[in-house]
C-alpha cells in the first residue's frame, strides 16, 4: 500500500490555455486521508474483527458459565461440535461469495451418511472407499445443482430448494426409509474422527476430524486468495455481468463452486457418520440454515462478493459456543435459540455498520 | 472492399458522400484495414437495433461512431467485442474472418472494449479489476507479482493519486472508476480498442491524458473506435467519423472534411433548431432558500435562493460537493448545520416528504439509484406518485400506461411502449425516463444533477427546451393536474388553476456551455463551498472556471 501523499494538488496544472473544454478540470479531488499506518491499522481491524468477536463471546460465557467452561476439555468439545457445520460451511462460503446459496446441504449430509453406511454394509468396502463414495455422491448432487442453475438459468435458491427435497428423498430411498446399521468392526478409524482424543494420543491435541477441517480451511482460504477460481468466484458475486464481459467462464466457475459445496457437505456427512455410526436419512434436517448462519455471521454477504473462510469458521464457533455455554449454564433450549437468532442479526448489523464507516 | 461498404450507405446530400474518394489518397488511410464489419444486423424482439451496418477501421486510425441515443452504437460495438451475437453479418480482423463467441474470445483475438455503463467488480481491488479474466497464472494459481506489475504499468499513465493497485474499486470516485476500465483495456494489450463514451465522467485533465494515450496507441498501429456524444471531442481525437441513425449507417467521412453542424444534422436527420432556447422568464416568489448548509463532509457551506421561474446553475469541478448538496437538500444525506426552506416548509426532510412538498431529484447515477432497471418504463415514470391511477388507491396498469405514453411522446423516448423494461433501453433514453418521472410527479422544484450526461445532441436540445419551458411555465409541458401550489393541499386538493405556474430549476452540470446556455444565474462550488450567484450575462466561462479551481 504505497500512497503518494498529496503535497500538491494533482490536477492544478494546465488549464486556461486550452480552448476546448467539454468538462471542467478537476483541482479538487478528495484528499487522501489515509496515512499508511492508518490504512494498515484499518485493514488489520477488518481481518481481525471476527476473531475479536469470537473472543468477546467466549469471554462472556467464561464469566457467566460454570468454571468448567474454559477448560481444555470443553474447548476440545466445542471444536468437535463445530466440525460438521464448519466443514459444510467451507463450501457454503464459496457459494455465498459467488452470490448464490445452497439449501440442499443438510440433505446432502444425510445422503452422504446413508451412502457410506450402505457401502460399508452391502458393498463390503473399506472405510476409506466408503468415505470417498459418500463425498463423491455428494459432489455429484452439487454438480447437478450447478448444472441446473447455469443451464436452466433458474435462481440458486429455487434449484437448491428443489434439490433439498430430491436429495432427502434419494437418501430415504437408499435407506428404504430406515437407518442403515453397520457392523462396528468395519468402521475402524471412521469412528474416531470426532471422538475425543484418548490419553495416549494427547499429542494430537484435537481429534483428526477437527484437523481435517483446519487443513481444508487453510486450503480453501488459499484457493480463494491465490487462484483464478477463487478470484473469479469473487468477481461473479461482485458483478456477474462484468465478470462475463471480462472473459470469466461464469458457467464453469459456478458449476465448480456448487460441486465443491456438495463435496464439502459430503465430507460433513462423513463427520456426521463418524458421530452416529449409522446411516441416517433423517439426520441434519435444517442444518443448511446453521451453515448459512455461520457464513453470514462471519461477514459473508448474501448479495455476493464478500465473505472469508476465517470469518466463516469464527461464525461456526460462535454458534457452538453459545449452544455449549447455554447448555452448561442450564438454560433451556428455547433461550439458546433466541440468543443464536439475536446473534445472527446483531453480527450482520455490526458488519454493515463497519462497512458504512470504512466506505 | 471499400466500394462495397460505401455502396451500402444511403446516398446523402451532405459532404459525407462526396469526399469519399479521397480516402485512398490519404497516406494514413492506405494502411491495412484492421477491423471490418459488414452487413451486421441485430434485433431485440421488435426493436431493430442494427440493420445491415458496415464499418471499417484501419491500423493507426481513430474512427468516431456518433449517433442519437438508441442509434445502435453500443450494440454494434458489443457485437464486435463478442458480448452480443448478431443476427447476420460478417467481421474480419486483420483480413481474417472473425467471429467471437464470447468476450473472452474477443479479448484473446485482441479486441478490447470499454463499456458505456461501468463494468467493474466493486468488491475487488483496482489491480484485480484490471486483470480480471486474464490473470497470469500457473496451474490456476495467480501470479500476483505479475498482476500487480501489469496493473501498475497500466495505471501509471494516468498519474492519479487515487488509483493504487490495492484500492477497493467501490471507494473510488466515478471518474477514477472509469480510468480503471480504460486501464483494463490497456493492460491486456489489444489491436482494436473500442471506447464507448469513455469521457462522460472524466475530468478535463483525465480526458487530456486519455487523448494522449489514444495518440500513442494510434502510432503503434492500433485501430480505435471512439463513441461519443461530444462532437468537439470527436473532432479533436478522431480521423474519420461514421454516423449511425436508427440502426443504419447514414454517412461516413474524414473528420477534417465535415463540420459539426453537418454531423449533427446527419445524426438527427434534420436541422437542429436553436440549441439553447430562452423565452422571457419571470422570476416569481422564492421557493427554495438555503443558508450556510453543511453536510457530513461536503458541502461545507452553501447558501442560495431560488425563485419560481428561474434556472439556477451550479458549476464546479467533479468532486466539489455539488451532488452532495442536492442530496442534502433532498434528505438523502444528513444535514449537519444550516437552514433549508422549501416553499413553506423549513428544515431537513426525508425524500418522501420532499416529494410531497413538491421537490424532485434527478440523480446523476441513473443506473444505481435513478431507475429501477428491471421494472417497466411505466412503473419507473409513475414510481414516485402512484395516486390517481384508479379508484380506492388501486393502481390500474392501463392508466399508468396512459400517463406514461404522454411522456414517451413529449420527450421522444424511444421504446416499444410503456411496458418495456428500462434495462433494455439505450443509455440516453433511460435518462429521459428518469426525467419523465419528475414531470409526471409535477414537482415545483426540480433538482437536476447532470441532466444531460450521456445524452445525444438532439436529446440535449430537447432537454434544454424542456427546462426552458418549465421555467417559463410554457406550453411544451401542459399540466396533467393543476400546477402545484407549494403548501400541503397540493396533493389532496384538485384546485383548478387556469395558469400553469413556472417552476424552479436547480441544475448541477460540469458542462459549462450548457450552464451558460440555459441558466439565469450560476453559482460555483469549490471544495465544498458555494460561491455567490452571478447573473449569467455578467460572467463568462473563463471566470467561472477560475472560480471553480479556486484561483
Ligand atoms: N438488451 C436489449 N434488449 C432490448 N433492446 C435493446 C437491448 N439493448 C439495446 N436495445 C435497443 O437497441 C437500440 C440500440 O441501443 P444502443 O444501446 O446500441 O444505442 P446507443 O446508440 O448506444 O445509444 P446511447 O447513445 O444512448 O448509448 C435501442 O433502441 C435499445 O432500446
Ligand atoms: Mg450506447
Amino acid at each position: 500500500m504505497k500512497k503518494k501523499k498529496s503535497g500538491k494538488q494533482p490536477f492544478d496544472s494546465a488549464q486556461g490555455e486550452e480552448r476546448y473544454v467539454p468538462f471542467m478540470p478537476s483541482g479538487d479531488e478528495a484528499p487522501i486521508p489515509n496515512s499508511q499506518f492508518f490504512s494498515n491499522w484499518r485493514r488489520w481491524l477488518n481481518t481481525l474483527s471476527p476473531i475479536i468477536a469470537l473472543f468477546v463471546v467466549f469471554e462472556l460465557f467464561v464469566l457467566i458459565a460454570p468454571s468448567s467452561f474454559a477448560t481444555a476439555r470443553n474447548m476440545e468439545m466445542i471444536a468437535r461440535q463445530t466440525t460438521i457445520v464448519g466443514v459444510a460451511a467451507l463450501g457454503m462460503t464459496l457459494v455465498i461469495i459467488s452470490g448464490g446459496i445452497d439449501l440442499s446441504v443438510g440433505s446432502i449430509v444425510a445422503l452422504s451418511t446413508v451412502v457410506i453406511a450402505w457401502l460399508l454394509r452391502y458393498a463390503g468396502v473399506g472405510p476409506l472407499t466408503a468415505a470417498i463414495g459418500g463425498v463423491a455422491a455428494a459432489a455429484l448432487f452439487g454438480l447437478l445443482s450447478g448444472v441446473l442453475i447455469t443451464r436452466l438459468r433458474v435462481v440458486p435458491f429455487i434449484v437448491t430448494l428443489g434439490m433439498m427435497l430430491v436429495v432427502r428423498g434419494a437418501a430415504k430411498g437408499i435407506g428404504r426409509e430406515q437407518k442403515i446399521d453397520v457392523d462396528p468392526e468395519r468402521l475402524r478409524w471412521l469412528e474416531e474422527l470426532l471422538a475425543s482424543v484418548p490419553k495416549e494420543r494427547n499429542w494430537m491435541l484435537l481429534p483428526p476430524g477437527v484437523w481435517i477441517m483446519i487443513f481444508l480451511a487453510i486450503a480453501m482460504a488459499a484457493l480463494l486468495r491465490y487462484t483464478r477460481l477463487g478470484r473469479h468466484t469473487f468477481a461473479i458475486g461482485s458483478n456477474e455481468q462484468t465478470a462475463r464481459l471480462c472473459g470469466v467462464a461464469v458457467e464453469r466457475v459456478k458449476m465448480l463452486v456448487y460441486t465443491l459445496c456438495g463435496a464439502f457437505a459430503g465430507l460433513a456427512g462423513v463427520m456426521q457418520f463418524s458421530r452416529l455410526t449409522v446411516g441416517d436419512p433423517t439426520v441434519a434436517v435444517g442444518l443448511e440454515l446453521n451453515v448459512i448462519a455461520a457464513v453470514v455471521i462471519g461477514g459473508g454477504s448474501l448479495s455476493g462478493g464478500e465473505g472469508s473462510i476465517l470469518g466463516t469458521l469464527v461464525g461456526a464457533l460462535i454458534m457452538t459456543i453459545i449452544a455449549s455455554g447455554c447448555t452448561q449454564r442450564g438454560y433451556p433450549n428455547w433461550v439458546q435459540e433466541i440468543i443464536t437468532g439475536a446473534i445472527i442479526v446483531i453480527a450482520v448489523a455490526l458488519d454493515r455498520l463497519r462497512h458504512r464507516r470504512t466506505a | 472492399m471499400a466500394e462495397r461498404i460505401n455502396s451500402q450507405q444511403r446516398p446523402t446530400s451532405s459532404p459525407l458522400g462526396m469526399k469519399r474518394n479521397k480516402v485512398s489518397l490519404h497516406p494514413e488511410r492506405s494502411r491495412r484495414v484492421r477491423l471490418q464489419m459488414q452487413g451486421v444486423s441485430k434485433r431485440f424482439g421488435a426493436t431493430i437495433a442494427l440493420e445491415d451496418v458496415g464499418i471499417k477501421v484501419a491500423a493507426g486510425e481513430v474512427l468516431a461512431l456518433v449517433g442519437e441515443n438508441g442509434a445502435g452504437k453500443s450494440t454494434l460495438m458489443k457485437v464486435c467485442s463478442g458480448a452480443i451475437k448478431p443476427d447476420a453479418g460478417r467481421m474480419w480482423l486483420d483480413g481474417a474472418p472473425y467471429r467471437p463467441g464470447n468476450p473472452l474470445e474477443a479479448r484473446r483475438a485482441g479486441v478490447a472494449m470499454i463499456y458505456q455503463e461501468l463494468s467493474l467488480t466493486p468488491h475487488m481491488s483496482v489491480q484485480e479489476n484490471i486483470m480480471l479474466g486474464m490473470e497470469p497464472s500457473k496451474l490456476g494459481v495467480i501470479l500476483w507479482k505479475q498482476v500487480r506489475q501489469r496493473a501498475i504499468e497500466a495505471i501509471k499513465e494516468f498519474d492519479n493519486p487515487e488509483l493504487t493497485p490495492d484500492a477497493r474499486v467501490s471507494r473510488l470516485s466515478v471518474g477514477s472508476q472509469q480510468l480503471v476500465e480504460i486501464a483494463r483495456a490497456l493492460a491486456i494489450g489489444c489491436n482494436v480498442l473500442v471506447l464507448d463514451e469513455p469521457t462522460s465522467s472524466l475530468t478535463q485533465q483525465d480526458v487530456k491524458r486519455l487523448f494522449e494515450i489514444i495518440g500513442r496507441l494510434k502510432k503503434q498501429g492500433k485501430a480505435i473506435v471512439y463513441i461519443s456524444h461530444f462532437i468537439e471531442e470527436v473532432k479533436r481525437v478522431a480521423d474519420r467519423v461514421t454516423v449511425l441513425r436508427d440502426g443504419r449507417v447514414v454517412g461516413s467521412n474524414d473528420v477534417a472534411a465535415i463540420s459539426t453542424d453537418e454531423i449533427v444534422s446527419l445524426m438527427v436527420g434534420r436541422q437542429v433548431e436553436e440549441l439553447y432556447p430562452r423565452s422571457a422568464r419571470q422570476a416569481g416568489e422564492v421557493v427554495l432558500e438555503i443558508e450556510d448548509l453543511a453536510g457530513p463532509d461536503k458541502p461545507k457551506s452553501a447558501s442560495l435562493t431560488l425563485r419560481r421561474g428561474e434556472v439556477l446553475g451550479i458549476a464546479g469541478l467533479v468532486g466539489a460537493g455539488r451532488t452532495e448538496l442536492l442530496r442534502c437538500l433532498f434528505g438523502l444525506e444528513p444535514v449537519r448545520k444550516g437552514r433549508i426552506k422549501l416553499g413553506v416548509y423549513t428544515g431537513p426532510a426525508s425524500p418522501v416528504k420532499r416529494w410531497m412538498q413538491g421537490a424532485g431529484l434527478l440523480s446523476e447515477n441513473r443506473k444505481e439509484e435513478g431507475l429501477a432497471l428491471s421494472l417497466s418504463v411505466a412503473d419507473n415514470v409513475t414510481l414516485s406518485r402512484l395516486k390517481g391511477f384508479g379508484p380506492l388507491g388501486l393502481v390500474l396498469p392501463g392508466r399508468q400506461d396512459k400517463a406514461t405514453r404522454r411522456w414517451l411522446e413529449k420527450l421522444d423516448i424511444r421504446c416499444r411502449g410503456p411496458r418495456q423494461s428500462v434495462s433494455s433501453l439505450s443509455g440516453g433514453n433511460q435518462q429521459k425516463v428518469a426525467m419523465a418521472r419528475l414531470l409526471q410527479h409535477d414537482v415545483d422544484v426540480l433538482l437536476l444533477d447532470e441532466p444531460t450526461r450521456r445524452i445525444d445532441v438532439a436529446a440535449k436540445a430537447l432537454a434544454y427546451k424542456l427546462i426552458n419551458a418549465l421555467a417559463t411555465g410554457g406550453e411544451a409541458v401542459p399540466a396533467l393536474r393543476p400546477a402545484g401550489i407549494l403548501p400541503a393541499e397540493r396533493n389532496k386538493g384538485k384546485m383548478p388553476s387556469p395558469h400553469r405556474q413556472p417552476k424552479a430549476v436547480l441544475m448541477v452540470s460540469s458542462y459549462l456551455p450548457e450552464l451558460m446556455g440555459v441558466c439565469d444565474r450560476v453559482a460555483v462550488m469549490c471544495r465544498g463551498r458555494l460561491g455567490p450567484t452571478h447573473r449569467i450575462d455578467e460572467v463568462n466561462e473563463h471566470e467561472l472556471m477560475l472560480e471553480a479551481t479556486g484561483k
